[in-house]
Order: C-alpha cells, then structure tokens, then sequence
C-alpha cells in the first residue's frame, strides 16, 4: 500500500466514523426532542399574515404546510391520538396560501371528519373546510361529493347532504350518480338502500384496491346492521308471545320465526345475549351501528390499519 | 504543532476583524435588538417574548451570514491572492493545520461577535424586565446553540471554500443551512416513504446537517425548560459533524493542485 493510498483510507475511515457518530447523535436528540411541548403550537396563526410574509412564494409555502399537515396527522395517528389540536388550523393555512390545493380540502376534510382516533372527530371543521374549498374552487365536483359525505355520514343531516350533491351534480364533468345520490338521499333520508347503493357504486367504480376493499367493507358492515334489525325484531316477537327473553336461536327456530341459526357475513353466528342481538367478533365489522356489545358505541372499533379513505379517487 | 495552528487561527482573527462589513453587520444585529425594544412596547403583554424571539433571531441570522460571507473567502481568498503558497512553501505548516486554523480563527471571531452581540441583548432584556433572573439563564443556552449553528456553519462554508468560488460557496452554504433548518421534517417524510425511497430519503435526512435542534429561541421565549441532555447531545452532535466536515475539507485540500 502506498503512503498517499494509506492517507486516502485514513480519511474515508475518519470520515465514516464521524458521520456515523453523528447519524446515532441525531437519532438521539429526536428521542429527546419527541415530547416538545411546543409541537402544539402555531407560532404563526394568521393564514393572512402568512401569505404576506411568504413574499410571493404562496404556493411554495403552502406545498410545505400540506406536507407538515401530513405530517402532523400521520404522526398523530400513529400514537392513537384523540386530540389533533393543530389539524384545522394548519389546513386552513395551507389552503389561504393555495386556495386551489384540492387534494388539501379532499384528504384534509376525511382527516377532521372520521372519529377520534382515526381522525380529528370534527365534522363540522370538515364541513367549513370543504365550504371554504368550494367557495375558491366552483367548478370541482368531487367537494360538492366530500360535502354531501359529510352531512350524511358524520352529521346525519340527510337534506344538507341532498343539496350538496344536488349542486354538486350541475358542474360539468361531474359523475352521473351524484344527482342519484341526491334524489335518493332526498326520498330515503338515511336509510341503509341509500348507503348500499353508494358503496356499491364506489365498489363498481374505483379500481384502487384500498378503495375497493374499504368499500366492501363498508358493504359487510352494513349488511350486520340490516341483519341484526330484521332479527332483533324476530328476538321482540319471540318475547312479546312468550313473555321472556329467548334463551338461545333453537327457542326462536323452535317457535317458527327463524329456520337456522343465522351467521353473519364472516359465517360467524350472530349472539343473543340477554334478549339483544349481537355480533360474535365486532373488531370485523369497523362500521357497524347495531349489534356491538354493551359500552361499545359505533366508531369505537379498531380498523383496518392506516386511515380508512372512504371516498373514490377519480 | 500548537503554535502553527494557533499563529493562523490568530492571523485569521485578525484579518476578520479588521473588515468593516463585519462591524456594520454587528451594529446592525444590535439596532434590530434595540429596535425589538420599541417593537415589543407597541404589541400587547408580549413585548419580551418579541424582544428574546427578534433578538436571538438577529444575533443568530447575522452571525450566519457573518461565518458565510468570511467562511466562503478563508481558502479561495488566499489562493486568489496567491498568499497561501508562501504560507504553505515557504514556512512548515501542513495543510491539515491551515484549514484548522483558519477554522479556529473563524470561529474565536464568531465568538466574540456573538458575546458582543449577547451584552447588548441582555442589556435590551434588562431594560424590558428591570432585573435578571435565574429563569434568564435559559437565554444563555439558547445563545450556547447558536454559537454551535456559527461552529457548523463555519465548517461547512470552509468546506465549500476549499472546492468552490466564493460565490457558489456562499449559495452552497446558504442552502445547505436552509436544508439543515428542515431536517427533522426530512426525517418525518423518510419514515413515511416506502421502499428504496424512504433508504435513500432518509440517508440524505441524516446526513444534512441538524440545525433544527439547534434552534431553541421560541422555547426559551416561552420560558420552556431545555433539558440538559439536549444540551450535551447538540454539543456532541456538532463537534462529531465538525469533525466530519472538516475531515472532509482537508481531504479535499490535501488533493488539490496549488501549483
């Protein structure tokens, strides 16, 4: 080995220690920088004053705050968080530096909108949000569709839903089972053929397998709730007539209301328990609201992994 | 060896602070502590907290400009005027020990521009708050951290000055310092890629340099407690990344051709 070759080597290896010395440095002051009190606060939290001081350069900025955005949330969702303290005002931010960010308005509104610790819990900041995003963005049908979602799923407000996909489905381009949407949540205000035919429709029509997935999922689901209504009313029968609970399905088969134990859409059998129909396993069925055990309350159950996107991505 | 180095780390003091930018850029960080005085008096119950956060800020920005704008010329400078031949023909001194050197001279006059800047602010401080407490002494922490910032960002600026003209250099070392600032966020989108992307993202996230930790200003405005292992932690980080960025400087120097 020559002397300048020697040298050469003796600067690589000093080279490679520091820096990795430096990489498990780092990695430790993380660790100690992880529970800053002040990650909660927004040392600026005028959008206005922001989008002067950025210059020029809103779009940049807002680009950056979309991203601490995903960041804020991804890192609270991971934790179980049930607070997301920062989630509305950091949208709100990015979407006065680019009022055009669509996918901020679309993704952020599911971020405020699903239940703690899915998401914020905060249907009505998601509603004001996708407002907002509809104001500066008219002619984007798929915020009339996040609107609509919103007023029928999270805040069970059939009409308010009705006339978001009532306006949604006169912008041009936008998909033809929006004004069916309308209609038929203005008829059937919330009732489950309206939500079946949505999924199906989201099934039919997207070709994201997480979509798909979530969308059959959402299927099962509310297939348990119309089972479990029809045999509950079977399980009242069986009481009304006897005037006691039944104490399994072979008393209910036995007195002519049901033909065999009936399974749910896992072929589980369905549970009575102290006269009320439930479902054996509730950790299967993320979004069902009839059927969960006593101190469950729909919304409450853990899901598939990662934040459930329940809206097609057209 | 000793004497070598600090016979250039001296004269390098010496050029630095004979530059007249260097003072403008002093009493201008002192005016916009001053000024953080009268701007905190017009905002309502927040006046110290405008007055550490404009403060800190602008002995910090100004102290980074300073160690770009000197550290970008340390090398190029004297290969420019042809000065660094004599010194490493004529007399014994290593290259090793040059860039050491001017390093250290950069850094002693990063120092004391930062001391003199710091009286100034506790002056403002205690003109605003009438006494100095020991809650105060988290202020000095905060001003510990950044003269680690002015110690990395003298290295690098070295770095880049030992390769570069002076007016990349001081793009490169602006840059990098931005990038530096966003570090942590950089290691929070890695961990969110998948695949070759988050290997390759967060490579690159570990390897730019850590300024973020190093900035506590809004902290201690806040009056939040610094934890002293963050304090020992930052001080190791930045005297290994040194360590690195300077290997690197005399790496490159040692293969330059000066003839």
């Amino acid at each position: 080995m020559t002397r300048d070759l020697r040298v050469q080597t003796c600067y690589a290896l000093l080279l490679v220690a520091f820096l990795t010395a430096s990489i498990l440095l780092v990695r430790q002051v993380d660790r100690v920088r992880s529970d800053d009190p002040l990650q909660e606060v927004l040392y600026i939290p005028s959008p206005k004053v922001v989008n002067r001081m950025s210059l020029g350069y809103s779009g940049l900025l807002a680009d950056i705050y979309w991203t601490r955005v995903v960041q804020y949330f991804g890192s609270k969702h991971k934790a179980k968080a049930r607070q997301y303290l920062l989630l509305e005002p950091l949208l709100d931010m990015t979407t006065t530096l680019d009022p055009k960010l669509l996918p901020a308005y679309d993704f952020g509104s599911i971020f405020l909108a699903q239940k703690p610790p899915e998401g914020a819990g905060d249907p009505l900041a998601a509603a004001r949000l996708v407002e907002k995003g509809i104001r500066e963005n008219p002619q984007a049908w798929r915020l009339y569709y996040d609107l609509g979602y919103i007023y029928w799923l999270e805040l069970k407000d059939s009409a308010k839903a009705s006339d978001a996909f009532e306006r949604g489905s006169k912008v041009p381009g936008a998909h033809p089972w929006m004004r069916v949407m309308a209609a038929a949540l203005a008829a059937h205000a919330g009732e489950t053929e309206t939500a079946v035919y949505m999924w199906t429709n989201i099934l039919n029509s997207s070709e994201d397998p997480e979509l798909r997935k979530n969308a059959m999922n959402r299927l099962l689901c509310l297939r348990v709730d119309s089972d479990i209504k029809i045999l509950q009313d079977r399980v009242d029968q069986f009481t009304t007539q006897n005037g006691r609970f039944p104490s399994g399905w072979q008393e209910v088969i036995s007195d002519g209301l049901l033909r065999r134990v009936p399974l749910d859409p896992r072929s589980n059998p369905y549970q009575l328990v102290g006269g009320h129909v439930q479902v054996a396993q509730p950790d299967l069925f993320p979004f069902i609201t009839r059927g969960l055990p006593p101190g469950r309350e729909a919304g409450d159950l853990p899901g598939e992994p990662g934040f459930k996107i329940t809206k097609t991505q057209q | 060896m000793i004497g070598r180095l600090s016979a250039i780390a001296y004269n390098t003091y010496r050029e630095a602070v004979r530059d007249r930018v260097l003072y403008n850029l002093i009493l201008f960080a002192l005016l916009i502590v001053g000024a953080s005085v009268l701007f905190g008096q017009i905002s309502l119950d927040i006046n110290r907290i405008v007055l550490i956060n404009l403060g800190l800020t602008a002995i910090s920005m100004f102290g980074i400009v300073i160690a770009i704008f000197i550290g970008i010329g340390l090398v190029s400078k004297e290969i420019e005027k042809r000065t660094l031949y004599t010194v490493l023909a004529a007399r014994p001194v290593r290259r090793w020990e040059f860039i050491a050197g001017k390093f250290l001279g950069l850094v002693m006059t990063l120092t004391v521009n930062a001391l003199l800047m710091s009286v100034g602010f506790f002056a403002a401080v205690l003109y605003v708050s009438h006494r100095l407490g020991l809650g105060d002494l988290q202020l000095l922490t905060a001003i510990y951290f950044i003269l680690l910032e002015f110690i990395l960002i003298t290295a690098l600026a070295l770095l880049f000055s030992t390769f570069s003209t002076p007016i990349f250099s001081s793009i490169f070392a602006f840059a990098i310092f931005a990038v530096g600032t966003f570090a942590e966020d950089l290691r929070g989108f890695a961990r969110m890629a998948d695949g070759l992307t988050r290997w390759v993202m967060t490579g690159a996230a570990y390897l730019v340099p850590n300024f973020a930790a190093l900035n506590v200003i809004s902290q201690v405005a806040h009056d939040v407690k610094i934890e002293p292992r963050l304090i020992l932690l930052n001080t190791l980080y930045v005297f290994v990344y040194t360590g690195a960025v300077l290997t690197a400087s005399v790496w490159i120097f040692e293969r330059r051709n000066l003839k």
